[in-house]
């Protein structure tokens, strides 16, 4: 296009003023329209991140609202019924309008294809149709919120959701139903995209980790994400119609909905870490200018995990009422589904050894997930541990291992993918002291708000109370304290990442020297992707044997290289 | 003043200990795990930082002899708190046969417990020490979660369904008591108090705070004002006319055949369910004709006709 096309009125913000940025994706169209109607993978990668950007600012203002209300063990900022709405507000934006969409939708968007050497998803209408039932689902949450809210928790327990909440509980159960479909939709489409548009010579064993990571996370998509659609339709019929399936009084099974309910959100907590892990195997990769050790094992164990993390939902339920014996072949699967986790966190570290590391943002924002997630998922393991469980379950010591996982690592990662790709995608360069500046606080600012909660839960601090014996808070302020670090932090990146825009330094097609496809060509890439169909002879992180002293190379095929 | 931010929280069970026993070992493993990684990333990113010169020749690109032992060695680690915690567990599964039964009945957002000398107090456990506890626990609404934190114990209170926990307290004193599952507005404040006596304090205590009559007395009472004597006879021994309708004593802990030729226990379950939901579970030669009590009855006075029931013999009797 040429630059006579562009929209004088948008050129203010972005002008493409580089050769790459002229001919990018970036540049076929200004307008709205030309965003709304795209079936682009790259634009709809971005129009998610706009969308989920968006969320995550909302959930964190009721994150903000809780953690100044815990200041003090007295009822003072909100209500009881003030509070509930907050943390039940946050908990279902965070996750499924947040977490679970972030890194497939964007990251998983923009670089499969690009990574695999296609021009584009399988379906992209059905891509961009993912993007708008999200819009929707997420139109239904702020619906509910302007409904007076919901009180139910995340987790929407029965029969206190079915029956006795006052809350706005149908609609946001319909907001999580609508997001639902997007999830399987990207599933679906993600799914096809790996087994048909490989390009030649990008066999199974030349995947980019990344790559394996996505594709297990979609399967789970499709798998899991009908029986949480299911449950919330039975949900809705017995608070709707008064159809007895939950609740006693109606002639229901008081512990079902937990069955139904975990069946699904087990597989999701790996919904949103799975991508991470794949994140992370790229970047640290990178950074230590060196092949990934043991690729099959980091691989399989994506699997594994998703395999074994559809058997372990009872964890969430050993003093539900559930069977004593079905809780001790959860505690031990359990066991079983930490062994993947714990061997991709080795090779990792294994994967630095003799690597040629250079310690700049991606890598500190890898290292802070390798860090948070090891905490997390060894707290994991003891929360698997029934006799400690019965203490620890419903503390806070579960809300420290939790968003261990998910807010620190699982955040983390999307941030290190932000700025390694950030390059790629505006084919601008961003002032890497200040994303090692963010990494470090995002990191330090964690800790200080989450390391306190497994203190206080392992005291007997509940969750979800708004009113708290006075004993914990000194540990209260100290999250409260830290929570408003990381709040500054988080914000951080948004800053000198838009600075960027204007005043980077164009990336190049190659900055960092890596290997993946996406690194072929140019930066923003050309709304096909490819000018011509990559053909790949390599393996994935194919470094030169002599570092970084070497000629980079990629997985493409020399002679169509030249 | 000491500092509340790292203390070992108050222990007043044997069972306390041991719990926290675990927690602190398995602490101490799991830092024992972390540590590779957090250590050797460090080492490496000194050693093999950029610029700095290394022997970075021979690098490995896999190892499976390594992937083995670092999944199969912290597996068997863990496996061993596997059986510690589980045989724990499962202690904590099955009350003594001594144990005294206490009542408790959560609504939202209170707790209720009858002892079985009748004596009923609201959001105030008072138990004896060193007598075994069980607390049979039922709830009027939504689910709740009695958490006695400083006997590391919490069980989830279903509605419908009756669930149990039971301790020992080895320790005298005033212990918090939290419902630990969310269930609405005032869910943080569905606390109360553990009160944990000597024997004779108890009794005094007992003695004050009075019951007219016992759990069963009252059932009795309910049992004649409710009309079940007029189709179970007068004293529960069955009765013909008007309705023919199965003698209640020596029911408890028994099993009884079922209409569709199946068993069932007769246990504190069955006879809650036979009350309030009399058509789930037809007694074998009966006509499902007992009118379903559960729109009249709460919990608390299930629990009263099912003292009076259990009173009248059976297998379990106690
Ligand atoms: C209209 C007569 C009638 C009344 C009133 C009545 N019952 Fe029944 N009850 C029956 C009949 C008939 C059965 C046997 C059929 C069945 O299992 O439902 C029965 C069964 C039972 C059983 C199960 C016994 C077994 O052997 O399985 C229990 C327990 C019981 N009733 C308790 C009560 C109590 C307590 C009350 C008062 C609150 C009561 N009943 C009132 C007629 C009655
Ligand atoms: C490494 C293996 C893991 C193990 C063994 C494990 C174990 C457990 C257990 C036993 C619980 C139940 C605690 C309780 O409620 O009493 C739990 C809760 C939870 N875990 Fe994990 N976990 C692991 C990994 C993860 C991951 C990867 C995530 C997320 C990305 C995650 C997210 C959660 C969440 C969200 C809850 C709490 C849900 C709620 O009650 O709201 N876990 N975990
Ligand atoms: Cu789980
Ligand atoms: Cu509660």
């Amino acid at each position: 296009m040429s630059p006579s096309q562009v929209n004088p009125r948008m050129s203010q913000e972005a002008v493409p003023d580089t050769p790459e940025e002229r001919r990018s994706y970036l540049a076929e169209g200004h307008s709205l329209r030309s965003w709304l109607l795209t079936t682009d993978h790259k634009r709809i990668a971005i129009l998610f991140m706009v969308a989920i950007t968006f969320f995550f600012f909302c959930g964190g203002v009721a994150a903000a609202l809780i953690r100044l209300d815990l200041l003090t063990p007295a009822p003072d900022l909100m209500s009881n019924d003030g509070y509930n709405r907050a943390f039940s507000l946050h908990g279902i934006i965070m996750v499924w309008f947040f977490l679970i969409p972030s890194i497939p939708t964007t990251f998983g968007n923009f670089l499969l294809p690009l990574m695999i050497g296609a021009k584009d998803l399988a379906f992209p209408r059905l891509n961009l149709a993912s993007w708008y039932i999200f819009v929707l689902g997420g139109l239904f949450t702020l619906i509910t919120v302007v409904a007076g809210g919901v009180d139910t928790g995340w987790t929407f327990y029965t029969p206190f959701s079915s029956t006795y909440s006052n809350g706005a509980v149908f609609l946001a159960i319909t907001a999580v139903f609508i997001s639902g479909f997007s999830s399987i939709l990207t599933g679906i489409n993600f799914i096809v995209t790996v087994h048909k548009l490989r390009c030649p010579g990008m066999t199974w064993g030349r995947l980019p980790l990344f790559v394996w990571s996505i594709y297990t996370t979609a399967i789970i998509f499709v798998l899991a994400t009908p029986v949480l659609t299911i449950t919330l339709v039975l949900v809705a019929l017995e608070r709707v119609f008064g159809l007895g399936i939950f609740d006693p009084a109606l002639g229901g099974d008081p512990i079902l909905f937990q069955h139904l309910f975990w069946f699904y959100s087990h597989p999701a907590v790996y919904i949103m870490v799975l991508p991470a892990m794949g994140v992370v195997s790229e970047l640290i990769t990178n950074a230590a200018h060196k092949q990934i050790f043991g690729y099959w094992f980091v691989a399989g164990s994506a699997i594994a995990i998703g395999v074994i993390g559809f058997m372990v939902w009872g964890h969430h339920m050993f003093v539900s009422g559930q069977s004593p014996y079905a809780s001790a072949i959860f505690s031990f699967l359990s066991i079983v589904v930490a062994v993947p986790s714990a061997i991709k966190v080795y090779n990792w570290t294994a994967t630095l050894h003799k690597g040629e590391i250079v310690i700049d943002g991606p890598l500190l924002y890898a290292l802070g997930f390798i860090g948070l997630f090891t905490i997390g998922g060894l707290t994991g393991v003891m929360l698997a541990m029934i006799a400690a469980d019965v203490h620890l379950t419903d503390t806070y010591f579960v809300v420290a291992h939790f968003h261990f996982i998910m807010v620190g690592g699982s955040v983390s990662a999307y941030f290190g993918a932000l700025h390694f790709w950030w390059p790629k995608i505006t084919g601008r360069l961003y002032n890497d002291m200040w994303a090692r500046l963010a990494a470090l606080l995002i990191f330090f600012g964690f800790v200080m708000t989450f390391a306190p909660q497994f203190v206080m839960g392992y005291e007997g601090m509940p969750r979800r109370y708004h009113v708290y014996p006075q004993v914990f808070q000194p540990l209260m302020v100290m999250s409260s304290v830290g929570s408003s670090v990381l709040a500054v932090a988080y914000v951080l990146p948004f800053f000198y990442l838009f600075w960027s825009l204007r005043y980077g330094k164009p990336a190049g097609p190659n900055p960092w020297g890596a290997t993946g496809l996406e690194w072929t060509t140019p930066s923003p890439p050309p709304k096909d992707n490819f000018e011509t169909v990559p053909v790949v002879d390599k393996e994935a992180y194919c470094y030169p044997e002599q570092g970084r002293a070497g000629e980079p190379q990629t997985q493409q095929a020399e002679s169509v290289d030249a | 003043m000491t500092l509340p931010v790292f203390f070992i929280p108050v222990e007043a069970s044997a069972h306390a200990g041991q719990v926290d026993l675990l927690i602190w070992t398995l602490a101490l493993l799991v830092a024992l795990l972390a540590a590779p990684v957090f250590v050797l990333s460090a080492i490496y990113l000194l050693r093999f930082r950029y610029g700095r010169r290394a022997d970075r020749s021979k690098a490995q690109r896999g190892s499976v002899w390594l992937e083995v032992s670092w999944s199969v060695i912290p597996f068997l680690l863990v496996m061993g708190f596997y059986v510690w915690s589980t045989k724990l567990f499962f202690e904590q599964q099955s009350p003594p046969d001594d144990a005294m039964t206490i009542n408790v009945v959560a609504k939202q957002w209170m707790w209720k417990f009858q002892h079985p000398s009748g004596t009923r107090e609201i959001n105030e456990l008072h138990v004896p020490l060193g007598k075994p506890i069980r607390l049979t626990m039922t709830s009027q609404d939504v689910i709740h979660s009695l958490y006695l934190p400083a006997l590391r114990i919490k069980q989830d209170v279903l509605p419908g369904r009756y669930t149990q926990e039971w301790f020992v307290a080895d320790k005298t004193g005033v212990f918090p008591l939290r419902c630990a599952e969310f269930c609405g507005t005032d869910h943080s404040v569905m606390g109360g108090r553990l009160i944990v006596q000597t024997p004779a304090d108890f009794a005094r205590w007992q003695a004050q705070a009075g019951a007219d009559r016992s759990l069963a007395a009252s059932g009795r009472e309910l049992f004649d004002r409710l009309g079940c004597a007029g189709c179970h006879g007068s004293n529960a021994q069955g009765s013909e006319s008007p309705i023919r309708a199965p003698p209640l004593v020596g029911l408890y802990g028994r099993p009884v055949p079922l209409s569709d030729g199946t068993f069932a226990k007769a246990d504190d379950q069955y006879i809650h369910d036979s009350i309030m939901l009399p058509n789930k579970q037809i007694a074998a030669g009966y006509e499902p004709r007992m009118p379903p009590f559960g729109n009249v009855l709460d919990e608390e006075q299930v629990a009263q006709l099912e003292a009076y029931i259990r009173s009248l013999g059976g297998k379990e009797d106690k």
